[in-house]
């Protein structure tokens, strides 16, 4: 393969040369001025736009017959009206596309100069220009309505009774966050995230030992600064970054003291997380169900691409964005489908978020209401760390890497 | 008549003959010397554009393979072993896209052409300002020499995608890219809209204030109405972009939170809370829809001027043509949202801007539709301008009727940050505006340095090009179609998309020949400038008022008084008329009636 792009660099190149020289030669031996296009010339080009045309059109008619089932057949409810919604946007924006190229192509060709004809004057025409202004208006009209007909459709409040799975992404994993058997997320606070508990689910219990951790955080720097007013030996400089760290520490601690406790359906929402699973690298849902999705995200936008379902929806730190779906091919009658054994569906990021943006996917398993609900079952429950009284007076910095494991083992 | 133009001219050659070097061709005041630095700044800064694509496609095509002269570019940081790094190939993505929208296409295209064609066309000496004019390039200057340099900085240049959304821009502990490369960035976008304010002010106060006596709105050439559009876009629009990049650059260096909330990165619990992301989103767009339009409008206005004149017929429907520019300018605002379809936003304010954004495509249309019928019983004479302008119809077209799924929010949850998006704004605002471009260059040449372009190697750089971009962007539509995301490094990683990545060498050998073509042009130009043939007067027997100047270029343009217009610029093959033009200067016979 290389040698064969090395090989077409340097035919490039040599072509390029050669024209290069071929101009010195026809500089010399030509006797018109470069103003004017000699006849020979327009017929060239005239005939060479024909030549274009045809290839441009049998190119894409290739690759239309070649690469035209982009995906497999709609694994979603609404993707099926998705797909035919875009199927008669594609015919009309092929159609229109043959027939716009092939009038400038043929016209190019068809009117090329011919010395001693003069073209005709034709400056404007009301009723053409009526016409070319009508006939999009009327399809675009169509494109408008159809399109927002099948927008509102996908669009919208999930029901009531729709399951809700929480789609938690960071830099570059996907965790997916089922509400266990009470149906109802715990409250998650981006202040409590640790290497326990990367989501940062809020209990009583984590709420004291991540205040315990950052008290003993802002003695130690207090500490040091006090030393440092006995003897001062710290640069300014740094003196600022530690009282500014306090500040900092402090901060974080009033927004923990800020997480207001609610109830739903008469649980507290401090409490209502401990049977939340979490599961990470693959995410069960059952088929025929309706399936409400909330995104939120860890640092940076991501964006949740499931092609197969014809499903996007961005995940956005700070405010949590929602995406309703029901599947309704599981993943084993889609590999009789595609007749691919190891077919997955699959979830991509879609959204640049950095080195490994390119490879941040989560396996997606469609299956029966019955299996779906044993394999939720089966996923370890989150449950707070047990409170320890740390001792811990270091400034380290966290570890970067948590990963979940720890979080179960947690319990 | 005679002895005012001799005392007219010896006036400027007594004001003007001792200048130095420096100020004729450095801190030049004259808008042919500025519309020339623009136009090569913009080669340099193309070519490097080119580069950084070649790099990318290579990685794209080859995955994982070794290319030695990757490592030869790059270094050892960036290509060890002449494999492209990640965070490289990041980079080099954003570098390009910025490159090409904004130092090529915004800046080198209006640069140049609003530069050279202002004054000549609606016959004035100079710009409104020639001090402006020149902080104008002069901004320009600085702000790609930041640009360029910033590729060079520990981290490696801004990496976000060309649209630096936060937190990923925001916060340096994201990526590498978002330290020293991305505040150079930002830097170097504030000077780099500080030049295209300057510069469409002046644009819009001289059209709007100098025309020649007789010039009157509904006698400007297209070009000049586009370029007109162009300049009011980026005198509204990008000032909204100014405030994003200083929003940003106080989140990242002054503790504010207007895009941040909730954020934990690199263990850490950040101090802001209360910001939007998404408000980074509706500012940046708010500049970036617009800002396709600054990119295309001019193009389209070259191709008017270029199809009518060697159609030898006048552009269809001229008044319709002004409609559709205004038409487009104006709904070029109220579109931004069409690009957060999926971020969360209120999906009933999604069903607006879905009916906004299908609304351009009738304007767009008609512009379509009229440049065809220009051909139609035309005396159609293929100069390369004229291939690239007819090019640039094709490409507008296919690229545009794309644009129809994409406006459609329904659709675009699929299609939505794929390679279907990179091949729709690559053919209709990248081909289309690099077509224009080429035209533009084609048709002035001999006005910009009184010299012909060969027009041997223009046809051989026409076709090539032509059929390198297609054969580059074209396939894209159906690896987007498949479901293979953009900015993605490789796509080795995923089983579904192994069937359509078989086009991914084809689309980089594409790449190569096509890029190695602008050799063609690079060779023509820079030879044409010393050696090439001269230029007679009028040598595409064209009616516009820049062709009654002299070759030799002089300050004020007109040795003598200023020229006085009588008619419309599109006298071809007037009827009433031997000759198949009929400059705007002559007066009309008795009982010809004005168009
Ligand atoms: C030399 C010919 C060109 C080639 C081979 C090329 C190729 C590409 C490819 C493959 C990408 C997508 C990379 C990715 O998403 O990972 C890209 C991105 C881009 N290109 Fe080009 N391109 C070319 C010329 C142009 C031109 C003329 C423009 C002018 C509009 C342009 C503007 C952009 C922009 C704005 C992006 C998006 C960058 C981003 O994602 O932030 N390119 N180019
Ligand atoms: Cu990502
Ligand atoms: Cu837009």
């Amino acid at each position: 393969m290389k040698l064969l792009i090395l090989l077409v660099i340097i035919l490039a190149v040599i072509a390029i040369a050669q024209l290069t020289k071929v101009y010195e030669l026809s500089r010399s031996l030509r006797k018109n001025k470069e103003e004017e296009i000699s006849a020979a010339d327009n017929k060239l080009n005239a005939n060479l736009m024909l030549v274009w045309m045809f290839l441009f059109f049998v190119g894409t008619v290739f690759l239309y017959v070649r690469y035209g089932d982009y995906l497999p057949v709609s694994a979603s409810e609404h993707g099926a009206d998705v797909d035919k919604l875009m199927n008669v946007n594609i015919w009309m924006v092929t159609v229109s596309f043959f027939i716009v190229n092939f009038f400038l192509f043929y016209f190019a060709w068809k009117y090329q100069f011919k010395k001693g004809r003069k073209a005709k004057f034709f400056a404007h025409d009301n009723r053409l220009e009526m016409l070319w202004t009508l006939v999009p208006g009327v399809l675009l009209a169509f494109v408008i309505v159809y399109g927002l007909i099948t927008w509102n459709k996908i669009t919208g409040p999930a029901s009531a009774d729709a399951i809700q799975i929480e789609l938690y992404s960071r830099q570059f994993d996907w965790t997916a966050r089922y509400p266990g058997e009470n149906k109802t997320f715990g409250t998650a606070s981006y202040n409590l995230i640790s290497t326990s508990n990367p989501l940062g689910l809020v209990t009583k219990e984590g709420i004291r030992a991540k205040m315990d951790e950052l008290d003993a955080q802002i003695e130690n720097v207090e500490h040091q600064l006090a030393e440092n007013k006995l003897m001062p030996l710290m640069p300014e400089s740094y003196v600022a970054t530690l009282e500014d760290k306090v500040s900092r520490l402090k901060r974080h601690k009033q927004r923990i003291a800020d997480i207001d406790e609610n109830s739903v359906n008469g649980i507290s929402t401090w409490e209502s997380g401990n049977d939340d699973r979490l599961v990470k690298g693959e995410m069960h849902i059952p088929v025929n169900k309706e399936i409400e999705f909330i995104f939120r995200s860890q640092d940076v936008i991501h964006s949740a691409f499931m092609p197969h379902f014809r499903s996007q929806m961005n995940s956005v730190p700070g405010v949590a964005t929602r995406m309703k779906m029901t599947p309704t091919v599981t993943t084993a009658e889609m590999r009789k489908i595609t007749g691919n054994d190891s077919f997955n569906y699959i979830l991509l990021c879609n959204k640049v978020c950095g080195a490994a943006h390119f490879n941040m996917q989560m396996k997606i398993v469609v299956e029966s209401e019955t299996d779906y609900n044993a394999w939720v079952a089966k996923q370890k429950m989150f449950k707070a760390p047990e409170v320890k009284e740390t001792a811990d007076t270091t400034l380290a910095n966290e570890p970067k890497k948590d990963t979940l494991a720890t979080a179960m083992g947690a319990k | 008549m005679e002895a005012t133009e001799n005392t007219h001219a010896q006036d400027h050659g007594h004001h003007h003959h001792k200048e130095s070097f420096i100020s004729k061709y450095v801190f030049s005041m004259d808008h042919k010397m500025i519309s020339k630095q623009f136009l090569i700044t913009a080669i340099v800064m193309g070519v490097v554009a080119v580069m950084l694509s070649i790099f990318f496609r290579l990685q794209l095509g080859w995955p994982g393979e070794k290319f030695q002269i990757l490592n030869a570019f790059l270094g050892d940081k960036w290509a060890p072993d002449g494999i492209l790094d990640r965070n490289a190939y990041l980079a080099m993505v954003t570098i390009h896209g910025t490159i090409m929208v904004f130092f090529v296409l915004t800046g080198g295209l209006s640069g140049t052409f609003a530069n050279l064609l202002i004054p000549l066309q609606i016959g004035a000496r100079d710009m409104a300002s020639g001090f402006l004019n020149m902080l104008s390039y002069w901004f320009f200057a600085v702000s790609s020499i930041i640009m360029l340099a910033s590729l060079f900085v520990e981290g490696g240049a801004a990496s976000g995608g060309w649209t630096i959304y936060p937190p990923l821009s925001a916060l340096p502990q994201a990526m590498p890219g978002s330290g020293m490369g991305m505040t150079l960035w930002l830097i170097s976008m504030v000077l780099f809209v500080a030049s295209s304010l300057l510069g469409g002010l002046n644009y819009v106060v001289t059209i709007i204030n100098l025309r020649a006596k007789g010039m009157k709105m509904t006698r400007l050439p297209l070009t000049i109405w586009a370029i007109f559009v162009t300049a009011i876009l980026g005198v509204l629009s990008f000032p909204v972009l100014v405030s994003a990049v200083v929003l940003l650059l106080m989140d990242r260096s002054m503790g504010t939170a207007f895009y941040l909330s909730d954020i934990f990165i690199q263990g850490e619990a950040l101090d802001v809370t209360g910001g939007s992301p998404l408000l980074f989103q509706h500012l940046f767009w708010f500049l970036g829809h617009p800002e396709v339009y600054i990119v295309l409008l001019p193009a389209l206005g070259i191709s008017s001027e270029v199809i009518a004149t060697n159609s030898r017929k006048p552009i269809f429907g001229y008044k319709a043509m002004i409609g559709s520019i205004l038409a487009i300018g104006f709904l070029s605002f109220i579109v931004w949202g069409h690009h957060m379809y999926i971020t969360g936003m209120n999906p009933f304010l999604g069903s607006v801007f879905v009916f906004t954004t299908l609304l351009i495509a009738i304007p767009s249309a008609v512009k379509a539709f009229n440049y065809i019928t220009t051909l139609w019983q035309g005396n159609v004479r293929f100069t390369p301008a004229m291939l690239f302008s007819i090019g640039l119809v094709s490409t507008f077209v296919t690229g545009g009727l794309t644009g129809i799924i994409l406006a459609d929010s329904a659709l675009d949850v699929n299609v939505h940050d794929t390679y279907f998006v990179v091949a729709h704004f690559h053919i209709v605002m990248g081909m289309s505006a690099i077509f224009g471009m080429f035209a533009g260059v084609y048709h002035w040449f001999p006005k910009m340095y009184g010299r012909m372009l060969n027009t041997k190697l223009g046809y051989a750089h026409f076709w090539l090009t032509l059929v390198c971009g297609f054969g580059v962007f074209f396939p894209m539509h159906f690896i987007g179609m498949a479901g293979a995301p953009r900015r993605y490094y490789s796509f080795s990683e995923f089983e579904f998309l192994d069937w359509v990545m078989d086009l991914n060498p084809y689309i980089s050998i594409f790449a190569l020949v096509g890029g190695a073509a602008q050799i063609l042009f690079l060779v023509n130009f820079f030879h044409s400038i010393f050696y090439g043939q001269k230029a007679s007067q009028n040598p595409w027997q064209s009616n516009t008022l820049e062709w009654t100047t002299p070759v030799q270029h002089m300050h004020g343009n007109w040795p003598g008084a200023l020229p006085e217009v009588h008619r419309w610029a599109y006298d071809y093959s007037n009827p009433e008329h031997e000759e198949d033009f009929v400059p705007q200067v002559v007066p009309l016979k008795p009982g010809e009636h004005a168009h």
